[in-house]
C-alpha cells in the first residue's frame, strides 16, 4: 500500500538540505547517511550517495530512473554466499 | 474470423469471455470495451458483424495498451529495475519472488520447477 498522497513523499530533511547546498555551490561530494527510508527526490540525481547498510555505507550514484525510489532499496543488507561447496562459491562471485 | 489486435477470437464463446483471450484484456475491460462499441456482451462471436468487429477493434487501438505493446511496457520496467540496480532489480535478476514473500518452501511460481541438490539425502521412509 503506498504512502498517503496528503503526506507527499517523505524525504530525510537533513539530507535534502546537504543536497540543497551542494547543489546551489555547484559541488559534488558523497554524503553518508543512515536515512533508508527517505524517497529520493530529483534534486538527488548526478550526486553519490553513501547509504548504510547496517554494516557500512554503499555509495550509490543516484541516476534519474531512481527518482521515487527509496534509498534503502539500494544498498542490501543481506549477502547471500550461497549454499554449499565449490559450485555456490562460483555463483556468489558472478554476482 | 474475428481477429482483433493479432489474436483469433474463439468463435463459440460469449464476446465478452473471447475479448479476455487478448493479453491485456480481462473480464472488467471487455465489458468497457463492449460498452462503449455499444454492443451486447452476451452476443456469440460468430453472430457479431463485420462492422461491430471494426467498432471493437477502433475502442480497443484507442484506448488500451495489448499484446505486443503491453508485453514490451512490461519487461522495459523490469529491465529498468534491473538496470538501476535495486533491490526489486536484483530479485528479478535472482528468479526469486520480488514482493517479499518465504522462499524457505514455496515461491515455485517464480522460481520454476525445483532443481535437485547433489549430495543431498531424502528423508529416509518409514
Amino acid at each position: 500500500m503506498p504512502r498517503s498522497v496528503k503526506k507527499g513523499p517523505y524525504i530525510d530533511l537533513r539530507l535534502l538540505e546537504k543536497i540543497e547546498e551542494m547543489n546551489s555551490r555547484g559541488e559534488k561530494k558523497v554524503v553518508k547517511t543512515w536515512a533508508r527510508a527517505s524517497t529520493i527526490s530529483p534534486d538527488f540525481v548526478g550526486h553519490t550517495v553513501a547509504v548504510h547498510n547496517g554494516n557500512k555505507f554503499i555509495p550509490v550514484y543516484i541516476s534519474e530512473n531512481m527518482v521515487g525510489h527509496k534509498l534503502g532499496e539500494f544498498a542490501p543488507t543481506r549477502l547471500f554466499r550461497g549454499h554449499g561447496g565449490k559450485l555456490a562459491d562460483k555463483r556468489s562471485k558472478v554476482r | 474470423m474475428a481477429r482483433i489486435s493479432g489474436v483469433d477470437l474463439p468463435r463459440q464463446k460469449r464476446i465478452e469471455i473471447a475479448l479476455t483471450y487478448i493479453y491485456g484484456i480481462g473480464r472488467s475491460r471487455a465489458l468497457e470495451i463492449l460498452e462503449s462499441a455499444g454492443i451486447d456482451p452476451s452476443v456469440r462471436t460468430h453472430d457479431l458483424t463485420d462492422e461491430d468487429v471494426g467498432r471493437i477493434r477502433k475502442t480497443i487501438e484507442s484506448g488500451y495498451k495489448v499484446e505486443g505493446t503491453l508485453r514490451t511496457e512490461v519487461s522495459m520496467n523490469i529491465k529498468r529495475l534491473m538496470d538501476i540496480g535495486c533491490y526489486r532489480g536484483l530479485r528479478h535478476r535472482r528468479g526469486l519472488p520480488v514482493r517479499g514473500q518465504r522462499t524457505h518452501t514455496n515461491a515455485r511460481t517464480h522460481k520454476g520447477k525445483r532443481k535437485a541438490i547433489a549430495g543431498k539425502k531424502k528423508a529416509p521412509k518409514k
